[in-house]
């Protein structure tokens, strides 16, 4: 067996990869927070459990309607977002004139009701949720046994992340959407719609935590605490990243998934807090993080 | 944080410190008899988190920090005092004064990371901490992961007085619980309490008179985590055990709701959120998630309809008649 | 009105309980189930168990020489100090007399710290941890339905006796797992196998793919799963998706539930080893008993748990009769005197010893294939019964205080 530095390059390799599509995850729900950081300024507490109701909708619809995993990819998504952009519409814009952490408060009470609420009625061992059949199955890489599914998650993920960035930087929505980050009065008196265009982006942040939660429900199961054991980690990603920076958080979703994946090999133990120690030293060297813009 | 602000020393005095006597008098005799009426346990369990409230409040509501990972604070200082008093036999006052002194180290390690930051970043920052030091208490051998430390003899206060009655246990608690608030209350009406507010309430113009503010406000998160250690110590006698749901991020929430519910920037308000939360908690116990769904459903009202809490409510109709809340 | 009628209930009572020369305090006995409502074990205890011991109840008569007998229930959400809480309030502040179930052994010895101070009785059905009956051991504390003793003198043996010799173990990161890991190793020692390395997850976990690639890479031919609940049967699918058990290594599942089977389905668990103290579909009065229990629960069946919980209250019940009192070191000693039986069929030649063990045969089964399944639910193939004392931790061995040496 072939070795670096000490350790077997085939659980290096197959730990790297596995981390790669932790990663994915990690870079996807950390976009969405990072979107609606830049223009709201709010941390959205209950982006785990939205990402939870995307996986529970695709549930729901399979074993209720029998809408098979494309339809609900295509369609949870616009469900979750839709109802999001009720919250946003009927408590969050009431909050925009106070502190900032007011957000944060509310937002984190909306995880824990939705979170209760899922936990009341579907109980916490999770449900099952099977993979599409086109994606069953898997390839024998030599180092490793992919499943086919998996390395669609990585590749769906890395998709949506590039559409998203080539969106914000390179569209004239883009373009307005990084203006009203800036001034918001201003690009309101150039006659742009600035309190719709903050709803839809919340709207579309939302979107982005669901479409994870279905590509998340074959991997993990259906469970309604499967987002707030994220959320956290997800933060860290943010800070290390430079709150608000939506290249930087891409980047570095990928980049600590990858890291996270390197600490299981070395010191398995040690996974779970590699990040936050990651996140403690870019604190200390570099305080408004990686991809950060000042304080 | 919060728009109202709190009489100065000098004021309350001006309208009649007796009926501040008389209102803090009253509340005494009501915590020293309760315990022939209710569940001492509960009670004590209340006096616990109202300090907790409390110490956390000292952060938000007097100096406008919004800490998301108190809960390291409360949860450390209970390892360290459950296995002070288990493992090396010490007595009950000195266990607590070392996971007090504990939490305070650790405070000043955390507050001089995360007190350069503002608003939702130190929210996140201190989360993260908080998330860190949960891990180290999941993997640290003594803390016993899971199982938390169990059967932690309450012991004899200065080896005399046998705290594993319950009356003596809650009437120490209670002890405890006025010394430090009486303490909270006298750091605030401090000339360095004053400077505190002056940095809430504008912070540049703090700097350009020439405070020192992150030493203020590091000072201040020091004894805001001390306190809240000293709450943990506390509550690890209480109920003989340290276990890893005090360092979760959930009682990092929780402490929030309290003094959210409570009122913000309140002597009495954190007490007062305390309380009703841990009798909601006691209430639907067996009630699975409701006790989620329904802490969650208060956050919202709160956050939206109530920011300044119950006390915050009453706090001007008291206030006419002389009485700080 | 009603302060009348309560007059008269609380006068008749007494008169009955006068009649009886029975003391009672306060008149009424109070059963407290303290399960995981809401959590990981919820499908395996949970509501099934409050159940379990409601008809346990209401096959006793619903009262004790005549004094009424009342079930209580809390979600103690796998924590210990909800758990510790929950039962001081309980013996304190609400007359509780003993508590029952107690999945999750970290809740379990939380109880029984506090059990074991004011002298109460606890009927641990759920956790499975061999210091229930060692170091934690107490004059007023049983352990009812197995251990992990037991699951290893079973499972393991069965497995290495089959050709598995060497072995990786997953274990969940809390007492619980890592006890079982250790009674596990001790078989596969005894035996001639070998450990080759184990891996702690965390508990609960979703995402077991890093743990079993590291598992595939030591190339041991068994991979213990060390844990429970919804962790087995998470690792078990990802197993099934990473191609491991395609690639020539095999699970074990130390500590499987028939609702973890139920979960998983046939096709994936068919074939796969396992010991529990209890199987539905064993003989006509355990059908009986579950069909009832199942009647009340969409069709579901009883797992190990329910029916150890309906057990062990049925016991408290008749030893309390026996006793005349409430008093937790009488109605122990009654328990220890008296044999078990009960309707469910569970505790085949039982018999509780000094340690608080209830010893009874436990069995090792096999998961049938899809092809063999009769019905909803038919999924075991009793391979082997094994008695009692060959499958618990012999009492010489103990590391109780209780036990006489």
């Amino acid at each position: 067996m072939m070795t670096l530095f000490g350790i077997p390059t085939a659980a290096l390799f197959g730990q790297l990869l596995l981390g790669l599509i932790n990663g994915a995850f990690y870079a996807m729900l950390s976009l969405g927070l990072a979107l609606i950081f830049g223009l709201l300024n709010i941390i959205n507490f209950s982006h785990g459990a939205q990402y939870m109701m995307g996986a529970f909708v695709a549930w729901l619809g399979l074993t209720y309607l029998g809408a098979n995993y494309w339809v609900a990819l295509a369609l949870a998504p616009v469900i979750v977002a839709a109802f999001g952009i009720v919250l946003e519409r009927t408590m969050l814009s009431r909050l925009y004139k106070l502190d900032h952490l007011y957000g944060l408060l509310l937002t984190f009470g909306l995880a824990l009701i939705i979170e209760g609420f899922f936990r009341q009625l579907y109980g916490i061992s999770g449900m099952p949720y099977a993979v599409p059949k086109e994606l069953a199955g898997g390839w024998n890489l030599g180092f490793m046994y992919l499943p086919i599914y998996r390395a669609w998650v990585v590749f769906a993920s890395l998709v949506l992340c590039i559409g998203t960035w080539l969106l914000i930087e390179k569209t004239k929505l883009g373009a307005y959407l990084r203006a009203a980050t800036e001034n918001p009065a201003l690009v309101q008196a150039f006659g742009i719609n600035v309190p719709v265009m903050i709803t839809l982006t919340y709207g579309f942040g939302v979107a982005l935590a669901a479409f994870a939660g279905v590509l998340a429900a074959p991997i993990y199961s259906v469970n309604p605490l499967m987002g707030s054991n994220l959320i956290i980690v997800v933060f860290a990603v943010v800070v290390i990243g430079g709150m608000g920076s939506i290249m930087g958080s891409i980047v570095t979703g990928f980049m600590l998934g990858i890291l996270e994946g390197l600490t299981k090999v070395v010191y398995p133990e040690a996974a779970g807090t590699v990040i936050f120690m990651v996140m403690v030293i870019v604190l200390l060297i570099k305080p408004a993080g990686l991809f950060g813009k000042g304080a | 944080m919060t728009s109202q602000s709190v009489t100065t020393p000098a004021a309350a005095a001006s309208s009649g410190p007796s009926r501040q006597t008389i209102f803090v008098g009253l509340l005494l005799v009501l915590a020293l008899a309760a315990p022939f009426a209710v569940y001492p346990v509960f009670l004590m369990k209340g006096l616990c988190f109202a300090l907790f409230a409390a110490a956390f409040n000292l952060m938000l509501g007097y100096v406008g920090l919004l800490s998301f990972g108190h809960a390291m604070f409360f949860g450390w200082s209970a390892y360290i005092t459950a296995h002070a008093a288990k493992e090396w036999g010490l007595t009950p006052e000195i266990a607590i004064l070392l996971g007090t002194f504990c939490a305070a180290g650790l405070g000043a390690v955390v507050g001089w990371l995360a007190i350069r930051r503002q608003g939702i970043y130190f929210a996140m920052i201190t989360l993260a901490l908080a998330q860190l030091m949960y891990f180290v208490a999941l993997q640290a051998p003594f803390t016993h992961g899971e199982d938390g430390i169990q059967g932690v003899p309450r012991g004899h206060l200065f080896g005399l007085i046998d705290l594993s009655d319950t009356m003596n246990m809650y009437y120490f608690v209670l002890a405890v619980f006025v010394l430090a608030v009486l303490f909270l209350y006298r750091v605030v009406h401090s000339p360095f309490g004053q400077v505190l507010k002056a940095i809430r309430d504008n912070e540049p113009r703090a700097i350009s008179l020439g405070y020192q503010v992150h030493r203020y406000k590091l000072i201040a998160f020091i004894i805001s985590a001390g306190l809240s250690g000293m709450a943990g110590s506390v509550k690890s006698l209480v109920f003989q055990l340290a276990s890893l749901a005090d360092v979760h991020w959930h009682a990092s929430g929780e402490v929030v709701l309290m003094t959210l519910l409570g009122g913000v920037g309140t002597i009495f308000g954190p007490a007062a959120g305390a309380y009703l939360v841990v009798t909601i908690q006691n209430y639907f116990a067996s009630a699975g998630s409701w006790v989620t769904i329904i802490q969650g459903f208060i956050f919202v009202v709160c956050v939206l309809a109530f920011r300044a809490g119950i006390v915050g409510v009453f706090a001007p109709f008291l206030k006419k008649r002389g009485i700080e809340a | 009105m009603l302060k009348k009628a309560l007059i008269g209930a609380v006068a008749l009572t007494a008169l009955t309980a006068a009649q009886a020369q029975a003391q009672y305090s306060e008149n009424k006995i109070k059963i407290g189930v303290l399960t995981d409502l809401s959590g990981t074990y919820s499908d395996l205890a949970g509501k099934g168990a409050i159940l379990a011991a409601q008809m346990a109840v209401e096959d006793f008569g619903g009262k004790v020489n005549g004094v009424p007998v009342e079930i209580v229930s809390a979600d103690h959400q796998n924590k210990a100090d909800i758990a510790s809480s929950i039962a001081r309030k309980w013996y304190d502040a609400e007359g509780v007399d003993a508590i029952a179930e107690l999945v999750t052994t970290a809740a379990a010895v939380a109880v029984r710290e506090v059990s074991k101070e004011k002298g109460k009785i606890d009927l641990v059905s759920g956790a499975a941890s061999t210091p229930l009956t060692n170091d934690k051991c107490s004059p007023t504390g049983f352990h009812w339905t197995y251990d992990t003793y037991a699951l290893a003198n079973g499972t393991a043996n069965a497995v290495v006796k089959t050709g598995g010799k060497s072995w990786y173990f997953l274990t969940a990161d809390y007492a619980f797992g890592h006890n079982l890991q250790a009674q596990t190793e001790r078989v596969v020692k005894a035996n001639g196998g070998e450990v080759k390395g184990a891996v702690k997850h965390p508990f609960p976990n979703s995402d077991f793919s890093s743990f079993l690639l590291q598992a595939q890479s030591s190339g041991a031919q068994i991979i213990g799963l060390a844990n429970a609940g919804a962790d087995t049967i998470n690792a078990i699918k990802q197993a099934k998706e990473f191609g491991i058990t395609q690639g020539g290594q095999s699970l074990a599942g130390l500590l499987v539930f028939i609702t973890d089977v139920h979960s998983l389905g046939l096709e994936t668990a068919q074939g796969m080893m396992l010991t529990t103290g209890y199987y539905w579909n064993r003989d006509d009065e355990t059908r009986a008993w579950s069909k009832r229990w199942s009647a009340k629960m969409d069709g579901k069946m009883p797992s190990m748990v329910h029916a150890g919980t309906y057990s062990s209250v049925m016991h408290y019940l008749k030893a309390l009769a026996a006793a005349k009192t409430d008093d937790g070191i009488k109605v122990a000693d009654q328990m220890r005197a008296l044999p078990i039986k009960d309707a469910s069929g569970f505790a085949v030649n039982g018999k509780i010893r000094a340690d608080g063990r209830m010893v009874h045969d436990m069995y090792l089964a096999q998961v049938k294939k899809p092809s063999e399944s009769k019905g909803p639910w038919d999924y075991y193939n009793i391979v082997r019964t094994i008695p009692g004392d060959d499958a618990y931790q012999p009492l010489a061995e103990s590391t109780c205080a209780l036990v006489k040496k």
